[in-house]
């Protein structure tokens, strides 16, 4: 009884209940940062008697402001999980059998060291190491760079890289968790293809706050539920057309001329001359002067200068002659020219994406309406990069916001990118009332750092950190041979803007040699053998097969770590476990995916709140200690010691530049720098003091606009979060597009291979456009007349939380829904069961019918479907009897067209794209379970079985008895 | 609702029990049955064991069993206590019933008169019963007007045919007229029975899922997710369903062993042979009664099952 | 004391936004954790790793659809989530059916407990609650219910901004208000006036103190502003933009 309330017998008559006022809630109670998700919120968390009390949100943290999910608020029983692992383990059967010897940490260690000695000493680049929902990338990023291989990514390639690279090639941020709708501002809001998001709390607080204003939210969506369900309308999308719809909107604004030209000349490339030269290698290409910049012509002076100029008088339309006799055109010429076309109306369109033709126009009509007629004016001067000083700030209040329902299909890139202009049109970005920046965004277009990787060489570091940005074909990471350079093919023609790397894909092109034959595959937070793999079962297969010639397997070596008994577990050769997050140090730092806001750049910590009670290593130590086995430079001292005492010692110490360190906050040897600054021994004190985080707040001159803001530039430079204070100018039409395109076109020294010319001169349009999802172009569709999708649950985090007692009650298994129409026409009725079946392969399902749901659209939960015997689940667990994932029947490539098997994926980013698959659903002979269903996996050794019943936090007097999770 | 094995029981061995103590003290006044004290201390002695019996199958029911002795306290309120209560008070006269019965013989005043309070606490203990499940609102099929009389006639039926068995053994003349009010009594409760299910299958949910919800201005309701996706403590105790079919099959077993053989039983008995068929037709009337009560909780519906898309 | 007592002034309880709950199960979840080491200790959980898992909760959030489909691509119904714990209701026939006295409401504040000390595990009380709002611990032979985190709000060790129930702290989306429903000038009783705020089954007769607020009317399209003139047909559709004066 938590001691709040206790009871006192008074014999026959009623004991009576007297509440205790004054007992607190826990005897310490420690500021660290929840991790049972990627959003990063601040915790509180009461220990009592040495176990956990409770979990809370901390009130003043920026992210959450208090308030706590279902995953967050379930965090005791991560902690306490019987799934945990709890030593080192090395295989002892088949891989994949998941029989495994427990070991000591220095054999484990010596194990991995000495595999990754004999690699970097002969060939850096047969280490792939790759992590999944990994928060140290910016470490896990530069261990792989002092490796010297250049196969280093983490998960984004299946997960959001649409979004930001088309986010980063347009406005110099991204949706995703790099921007936020204007919650206090906003009065239109547009929601496209979002049903959770990494910012969980934020989202769910914001649309709060829209409701309370009475703001009108639009959700666009295949699924009305979570959000879309206490959305002011809901758009009843059918999947993969978003791009059709948006760019009608733009159809609308353009042809009634309801767009803001000023917010357009001054902060996006409108004005800027496009040279018209069809046929050669200028076509295409921005008319620039003798440095460099872009030229605009300036309508009172009759010739083209510098676009950036003060005040100069820009003409967008119209084509203009050039001294040099080249014609050219504006920007926005040729995109009013491109979607004024019919095509784009839209009665064209309606049809395709289900949204009738009056309400996008309607749409439009709304969201203008509150664009211009409706505009916000802060009372608050401001200075623009050009140095002029502005009385007041003009907001157009349409905020939107966009995630995987985008971002997951193989038109992701261009969609979003059409939502972002869109947003230019309006005058919506970072203006009062729209969508923010979040920082450390804005950064010029396209950020500065290159992808690196070429030239591997032995026992050396990579000259810099694996991912970056192609600026055009030169960029890309292709040998002499054509061959890729990296075992994911990132930055190939297969997928130029590859900017997270295609994690989707290394299993496979390892299991394949091509482009090249690797070692050890090192992976860390990631279920690559369940699902995040397109296919598990070839996931499983490829990681277990063996080269006949000599028995030993395709893949030499699988080092794994995870803190739980994962499906993945079981298919490596070496296990690190784990910590928790509540046993170890960790750091979202602002090289990495900070918790920074509109407000101002932010990070913090994670701390130890409780020991290890298992013989388990925080990940990020285990990280250090190779290193300094290995003396990878920066990890060994001169004096050939470890640099780094742990992962603490490097969040304090570690310098990646002059100044800057993994934590901005606290710095100098007074702790009173900001950014930039001597590493301070205090640091890590004084964000406990905090709270465990660090926020800094711009000035309110400097809080939108950023990207043309003064005020805002120069602290951020100061900060050092950007390089230059120059305006950072939005891009309508992307040159770097036209540059692979004009490549694929013939021109210059880096050209497709023939089989990819057509693909690639169609996907790199300088301007948004949509095509039909690529699986849809792949083969009749009449077979699979149905999309399939999936949707996050609120209270469950991918595979993390089948292990998690409450957690799991509310989601234990996973129904395949379907429209209630769609279904009576097939025959099927609730709860019948069905296969969905897809171009490769067929998955056994229970239905649940419902309305809410665009009726070409079948969907279900996300990764709720288990192998059974894994995450420390009885073998019949309804995670795997009824649970299934959609996973089964995706597949990671496209049927092969004229000798090519492209990837089932965005042929820019090389997104996996989830969200394309197609279906039909039949009538399954006899109910009972899923299919297919993989062999039970055996209990890792040493893991303790499940307690078969819970009584957590039962007092210790009680009598009955007090077994429970501990 | 749950039939849980310990209630159904419960119900229908102590309202047996009662059932027959009342009969027992009703026809002694009435000078109806024997007055010996032989017949007198086992026949209130299986009446009280019967209540025992059934008493105790309901602590199984009771998570801390070993605090029951508190649910007598809230008297004022709770028809639960006050059965507890009743039950308890019926103690009293019915061991000086048996005891005044046995040392001074039924005729005795003191027997009569304890005989007589015994049976009015008898009543109430079964009436306070009844009143548990009447008082519940959110089960139709319990919350009406017929459960009282229900719960009373069929544990005066059962009682009375108990008393007609055991009597025979001592004074077939009791017996009979024992019996021929079991024919009554067991018509009555036949009739009573019958009437109960035409009501309870007539009568309209008292809530729906619409106002359950207050969702009903948007249309009509549907469940879509559960909050859990496995069965939990409210659908296993509140959710039981029976099947239509099966529940009809199950009426007409009651109706069949429960009234209609014990009827003829009782009515053949009273001719002849009553040795044989008088304890049959009480054996006949609790298992029919055991069923019928299987089928007071089974065929019960909660209104939180409109919360599950349930119908209630 | 099983009988009710005189109706208080003071009567705490929630108040639940079913236009803006987004069926997160924070408050579930979070009163879970909370009342698993507190009042209610524990919450037991049975086969918490295997089949037909299951456990004791004190709130628990379904989703309805109402209103029905075109069947077209239009959909017209709506999709509601709802919280559903202790109503902490002014005629709780789960405190008069109570035979131990364990379930009782309290006079200075309406809050509707059990005292685990005392109950006898009879179940009488969950099923007198029309709304599901109890749950029986087989394990620890006890009903459960809701306790409006009773220590919390009184708790002098928490911070004054904080002491109300878990669910309401930790709800991301603000769809959960505590306060004084007794009061007619508190912040809930307005909030419940403004938006017409409801009770569940009514005609079950038990008034609740908790109220739920109705999901807002959809936004009526917003009056069509004039429309601009569309680009004149033929010709050049961008003449119109040619001669725009602008200034960088
Ligand atoms: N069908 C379908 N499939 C999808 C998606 C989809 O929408 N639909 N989404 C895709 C996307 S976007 C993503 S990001 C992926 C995510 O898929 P994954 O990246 O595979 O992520 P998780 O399943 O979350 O789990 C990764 C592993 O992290 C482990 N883990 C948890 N906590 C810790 C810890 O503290 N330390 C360590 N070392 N390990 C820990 C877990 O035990 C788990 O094994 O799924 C992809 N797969
Ligand atoms: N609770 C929880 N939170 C999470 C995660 C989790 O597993 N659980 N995972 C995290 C990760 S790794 C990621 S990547 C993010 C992803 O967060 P979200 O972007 O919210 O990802 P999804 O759940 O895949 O939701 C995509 C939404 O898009 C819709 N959709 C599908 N296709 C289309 C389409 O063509 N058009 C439109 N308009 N909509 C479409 C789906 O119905 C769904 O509602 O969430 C993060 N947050
Ligand atoms: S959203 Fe939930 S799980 Fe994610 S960090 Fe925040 S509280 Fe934790
Ligand atoms: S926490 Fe709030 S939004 Fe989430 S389910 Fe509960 S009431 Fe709804
Ligand atoms: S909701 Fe149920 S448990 Fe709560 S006071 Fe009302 S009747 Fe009692
Ligand atoms: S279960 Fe406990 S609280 Fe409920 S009625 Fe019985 S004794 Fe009272
Ligand atoms: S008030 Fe407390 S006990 Fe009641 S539902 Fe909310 S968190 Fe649970
Ligand atoms: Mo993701």
């Amino acid at each position: 009884m938590g001691g709040a309330v206790s009871g006192r017998t008074t014999g026959f008559s009623n004991p009576v209940e007297r509440i205790d006022p004054s007992t607190p809630v826990g005897d310490t109670v420690t500021a660290t940062t929840c991790y049972m998700c990627a959003c990063r919120c601040g915790i509180r968390v009461h220990v009592k008697d040495g176990r956990l009390r409770y979990i809370e949100g901390n009130p003043d943290h920026p992210v959450n402001r208090g308030v706590l999910c279902g995953k967050g608020s379930a965090g005791i029983m991560q902690h306490y999980s019987p799934a945990r692992l709890s030593k080192p383990l090395l295989r002892s059967g088949p891989r994949g059998s998941g029989d495994f010897k427990e070991i000591e940490w220095e054999e484990a260690l010596g194990i991995a060291a000495g595999w990754l000695r004999n690699i970097r000493a002969t060939d850096p680049k047969k280490l792939a190491f790759f992590t999944g929902r990994d928060q140290s990338q910016s470490f896990t990023g530069w261990w792989a760079k002092q490796f010297g291989t250049p196969n280093f990514a983490a998960h984004g390639g299946f997960c959001s890289v649409n979004m930001a690279a088309a986010g980063l090639y347009s406005v110099g941020g991204s949706f995703w968790e790099f921007g936020d709708p204007d919650w206090d501002r906003a009065k239109y809001f547009v929601m496209f293809g979002v049903a959770e998001d990494h910012d969980s709390n934020p989202i769910k607080t914001g649309l709060a706050k829209l409701k309370a204003r009475g703001a009108k939210f639009v959700s666009v969506n295949p699924v009305q539920t979570g959000y879309s369900a206490i959305a002011d309308e809901f758009l009843g999308i059918r999947p993969g057309t978003d791009g059709l719809f948006v760019l009608a909107l733009v159809h609308e604004l353009l042809r009634t001329d309801r767009i803001d030209l000023d917010f357009l000349v001054r902060y996006t490339n409108a004005a800027w001359l496009v040279t018209e030269a069809p046929g050669t290698a200028a076509h295409g290409l921005f008319v620039r002067d003798a440095q460099g910049r872009p030229l605009a012509w300036d309508r009172e002076r009759g010739e083209a200068i510098d676009a950036a100029t003060p005040g100069m008088a820009p003409q967008v339309a119209g084509e203009v002659h050039l001294p040099d006799g080249r014609t050219a055109r504006p920007v926005f010429h040729l995109l009013a020219e491109r979607y004024l076309d019919g095509a784009y109306a839209p009665d064209s369109v309606a049809d395709r994406c289900g949204i009738p033709a009056g309400t996008i126009r309607r749409i439009a009509r709304e969201m203008a309406a509150v664009a211009f007629d409706d505009p916000i004016v802060l009372d608050q001067p401001w200075t623009d990069a050009s140095g002029r000083r502005h009385e007041t700030m003009l907001g157009r209040p349409v905020a939107m916001h966009a995630m995987r329902g985008i971002s997951a299909h193989s038109n992701g890139f261009h969609t979003c990118r059409a939502i972002h202009l869109l947003q230019m049109l309006l005058g919506a970005v970072d203006t009062p009332g729209s969508w923010r920046y979040k920082s450390p965004f804005p950064r010029p277009i396209p950020p500065g750092a290159l992808p690196v990787g070429k030239g591997a060489q032995p026992n050396t570091p990579m000259p810099g950190m694996a991912l970056g940005f192609p600026r055009g074909p030169e960029d890309l990471l292709i040998e002499d041979d054509g061959s890729a350079v990296r075992i994911d093919k990132a930055f190939t023609w297969d997928a130029p803007l590859a900017l997270h790397g295609l994690m989707q894909t290394v299993i496979a092109n390892a299991h394949a040699g091509d482009p090249y034959k690797i070692d050890t595959l090192f992976m860390y937070m990631a279920n690559m053998a369940w699902n995040s793999a397109m296919n598990p079962g070839d996931a499983a297969r490829m990681l277990t097969d063996k080269d006949p010639a000599t028995g030993e397997y395709v893949i030499p070596h699988v080092i794994y770590a995870d803190a739980f008994s994962s499906e993945m577990v079981a298919h490596a050769d070496l296990v690190f476990p784990d910590t928790t997050y509540l046993e170890r140090w960790d750091c979202i730092s602002l090289l990495d995916r900070p918790i920074g806001s509109p407000e101002g750049p932010a990070d913090s910590i994670r701390q130890p709140v409780l020991p290890p009670d298992r013989d388990v290593r925080p990940f990020q130590d285990v990280l250090l200690d190779l290193g300094a086995r290995l003396g990878l430079p920066g990890f060994v001292a001169e004096d050939g010691k470890p640099a780094y005492r742990d992962y603490a010692d490097y969040i304090v110490n570690h310098q990646r530049g002059p100044g800057i360190g993994p934590l901005a906050g606290f710095r100098g040897a007074d702790g009173t720098a900001a950014g930039v600054g001597a590493p301070n021994p205090d640091q890590l004190q004084r964000y406990i003091e905090n709270g465990a985080f660090w926020a800094h707040h711009h000035p309110p001159e400097a809080l939108y606009y950023k990207h043309a803001n003064a005020a805002y530039l120069a602290e951020a430079k100061a900060l050092g979060l950007i390089g230059s204070t120059a305006q950072i100018v939005l891009q309508l039409y992307s040159e770097p597009l036209q540059k692979f395109r004009l490549a694929a076109e013939g021109h210059g020294p880096v050209q497709p291979p023939d089989t990819h010319r057509d693909r690639v001169r169609r996907a790199f349009d300088p301007l948004p456009i949509w095509y039909p999802p690529l699986e849809q172009g792949s083969g009749p569709q009449a077979a699979y007349p149905l999309f399939a999708i999936t949707q996050r649950p609120m209270a469950m985090y991918h595979s993390w939380h089948s292990q998690n007692a409450w957690l799991r009650q509310i989601y234990g298994a996973n129904r395949l829904y379907m429209h209630r129409g769609t279904a009576r026409a097939l025959g099927i009725a609730d709860d019948d069961w069905v296969w969905a079946i897809s171009r490769t392969g067929r998955v056994k399902c229970q239905v649940k019918l419902m309305e809410g749901v665009n009726p070409d659209t079948v969907w279900t939960w996300n990764a709720i479907g288990k192998r059974s015997g894994a995450w420390a689940l009885s073998p019949d667990a309804p995670e795997s009897t009824k649970g299934f994932l959609l996973n089964h029947v995706i597949t990671e490539f496209l049927p092969e067209r004229g000798g090519v098997r492209h990837a089932n994926a965005d042929p820019v980013t090389g997104q996996a794209a989830w969200y394309d698959l197609r279906v039909r659903i039949e009538k399954a002979e006899a109910p009972g379970e899923t299919l297919p269903r993989p062999a039970t996996l055996p209990r890792p050794s040493g893991q303790p079985p499940a307690p078969g019943i819970l009584r957590f936090g039962a007092p210790a007097a009680d009598p009955a008895p007090t077994q429970a999770a501990e | 609702m749950n039939p849980s094995f310990s209630v159904v029981f419960l119900t229908t061995m102590s309202g047996a029990g009662y059932g027959m103590l009342a009969w027992l003290g009703i026809l002694n006044a009435l000078g109806m049955l024997p007055r010996t004290g032989t017949f007198g201390l086992p026949a209130v002695a299986v009446a009280l064991a019967l209540t025992v019996a059934g008493l105790l199958a309901s602590t199984f029911h009771l998570g801390r069993p070993e605090r029951a002795w508190r649910a007598i306290s809230q008297w004022r309120t709770s028809w639960l206590s006050r059965e507890g209560v009743m039950a308890l008070a019926t103690f009293l006269p019915a061991t000086g019933f048996a005891v005044a019965w046995a040392a001074l013989g039924g005729g005795a005043t003191a027997t009569v008169v304890l005989g007589l309070l015994a049976a009015a606490c008898g009543l109430l203990t079964v009436a306070s019963q009844a009143m548990i499940y009447a008082s519940l609102k959110p089960v139709r099929q319990w919350h009406n007007a017929a459960v009282l009389p229900n719960f009373l006639l069929l544990a005066a039926f059962s009682g009375v045919a108990c008393i007609a068995a055991m009597a025979m053994f001592w004074q077939p003349g009791a017996a009979r007229i024992a019996a021929a009010l079991g024919v009554l009594g067991g018509v009555a409760a036949l009739a009573a029975k019958l009437s109960y299910w035409r009501r309870i299958d007539r009568s309209q949910p008292v809530a729906t899922i619409e106002s359950a919800t207050g969702l009903g201005f948007l249309g009509a309701v549907r469940s879509l997710e559960l909050p859990h996706t496995e069965e939990n403590y409210l659908l296993r105790e509140m959710g039981f369903a029976v099947g239509r079919k099966h529940a009809r099959r199950l009426r007409r077993i009651a109706v069949t062993v429960g009234f209609a053989a014990p009827i003829v039983l009782l009515a053949v008995g009273l001719l002849g042979a009553g040795a044989l068929l008088l304890p049959l037709a009480a054996a006949a009337a609790l298992t029919g009664i055991y069923v019928e009560r299987w089928l007071f909780f089974a065929e019960a519906t909660h209104t939180v099952t409109l919360y599950y898309g349930r119908p209630s | 004391m099983t009988a009710i007592p005189q109706p208080g002034a003071k009567r705490l309880g929630l108040v639940i936004d079913l236009d803006t709950c987004v069926g997160c199960h924070a408050c579930a979840v979070n009163c879970k954790e909370w009342n698993t080491s507190g009042h209610a200790a524990p919450l037991t959980d049975f086969q918490p790793y295997a089949a037909q898992q299951d456990g004791v909760w004190l709130n628990r959030v379904h989703t309805y659809e109402a209103g029905t489909s075109d069947g077209g691509n239009g959909v017209t119904s709506r999709t509601v989530h709802f919280p559903r714990s202790c109503l902490h209701c002014a005629e709780p026939a789960c405190v008069t059916v109570c035979p131990t006295g364990a379930s009782y409401k309290r006079a200075e504040d309406g809050i509707v407990l059990v005292n685990a000390d005392i109950c006898i595990g009879c179940k009488l009380c969950s099923w007198a609650c029309p709304y599901g709002a109890r749950e029986f611990d087989a394990d620890q032979g006890v009903m459960r219910k809701c306790t409006l985190c009773i220590d919390r709000i009184y708790n002098e060790t928490i911070p004054e901004k904080e002491r109300v129930p878990a669910c309401v702290k930790t709800c991301p989306a603000q769809a959960r208000h505590f306060g004084d429903l007794g009061d007619p000038e508190s912040a809930v009783s307005i909030l419940v006036a403004e938006r017409g705020g409801f009770d569940l089954m009514p005609e079950m007769g038990y008034r609740p103190t908790n109220k739920y607020l109705p999901p807002r009317q959809r936004k009526p399209a917003a009056a069509p502003p004039a429309e601009a003139p569309p680009t004149p047909d033929g010709g050049n559709k961008l003449l119109r933009w040619i001669d725009r004066a602008l200034s960088r």
